[in-house]
């Protein structure tokens, strides 16, 4: 059992800014865990990217997960100044090397990525809101704000994972029953050939959380 | 940002689609940190480079331990010494502040803190 990042170095006052940890983002790491033989074993990744990194948690617990620093690249993404800072940091107090990039997505990044990322991790902006809370300019809404269905970021980032991921590349994403899974399943398969599956669910007060996994 | 990261970055403003990589590098502050040296991984980032871009910046940072072409031998038998001096490069060197600016359309990424900075304005995407 591997334990969580530390996370002690992120103040109150940080969490004004960035999205705290929250049962979603453990989720997310226990599906990891779940999967490590998968990851360690067969994908082995040499580049692993997470979109959205907020506090830095996830990519943290993938290098923890990973156990050497030294054999694969972490790049991780945030449009949030704050939240790409606090991902240097937490990586740092973790001895992980993470790579954080400030962007929106993935932009800058494609097309030199193309099919190189092994390991794709998001955890989106999910929660169902009106539209216009999506491009809110307060960066705490912005990081759960997903519009209709709380789709709209989510479905901004599927044709993208189709350009991103290696031919042994995985993509692990977290979504809620509203979201509507089956038909996120269906786009992918239908659009880009991918299978998937249910890592992991788990009920988090009123809301479904679920951990869906896509392969080629 | 480590070297590594820069040579995955292009210019992504709405319309600049040639001559966009690598980003020129300017008013560069560097520190060097170390970390563990793994060859196995660097053999496998050497495709994954644009080479050319790299030397080039490299160079710009007065780092001249890279060949112009990667030695012209299969992947697996790549010298422990062109390796360490790779692995330096791309993972050792970290820009704490600084500007890249694109060749084709002259904007202007900050790099702050360690962190490079790719985002447009709303009428740049």
């Amino acid at each position: 059992m591997l334990l969580t990042p530390k996370l002690d170095h992120i103040t109150t006052a940080d969490y004004e800014n960035v999205y705290e940890p929250a049962e979603d983002t453990f989720l997310f790491m226990d599906a990891l865990e779940k999967d490590a033989n998968l990851i360690k074993e067969q994908v082995k990744p040499s580049i692993c990217l997470e979109i959205g990194s907020g506090s830095g948690c996830i990519s943290t617990f993938l290098g923890q997960l990973l156990g050497d620093s030294s054999k694969s690249l972490i790049l991780c993404t945030d449009i949030n100044p704050y939240a790409s800072q606090i991902t240097l940091k937490t990586g740092k107090s973790n001895m992980i090397q993470l790579d954080p990039i400030l962007t929106d997505l993935t932009s800058g990044l494609l097309p030199r990525l193309r099919h190189s990322v092994d390991i794709l991790c998001f955890n989106p902006p999910y929660v169902v809101t009106p539209s216009e809370e999506v491009n809110s300019s307060n960066l705490i809404e912005k990081a759960w704000a997903g519009g209709v269905d709380g789709r709209e970021v989510i479905d901004r980032t599927l044709p993208l994972v189709d350009e991103l991921l290696s031919a042994r590349g995985v993509f692990y994403l977290l979504v809620i029953s509203e979201n509507k899974p089956d038909d996120i399943r269906i786009i992918m398969q239908e659009r880009y050939k991918f299978q998937s599956e249910v890592v992991l669910s788990r009920l988090s007060g009123r809301e479904k959380e679920i951990i869906l996994k896509f392969r080629r | 940002m480590r070297l590594v990261t820069h040579n995955l970055l292009q210019c992504h403003v709405k319309g600049c689609d040639t001559n966009n990589f690598p980003l020129e590098l300017s008013e560069i502050e560097c520190e060097s940190q170390e970390t563990d040296f793994n060859p196995q991984f660097l053999r496998t980032m050497v495709p994954k480079l644009e080479w050319d871009a790299l030397v080039r910046t490299a160079m710009k940072l007065g780092i001249t331990t890279l060949p112009d072409k990667v030695p012209d031998t299969p992947i697996q038998e790549l010298d422990e010494k062109f390796l360490r001096n790779l692995h330096t490069v791309l993972f050792e060197t970290h820009i704490q502040q600084g500007k890249m600016t694109c060749p084709n359309c002259q904007h202007v990424y900050p790099i702050k803190d360690g962190i490079p900075n790719m985002l447009l304005n709303d009428n740049e995407v």
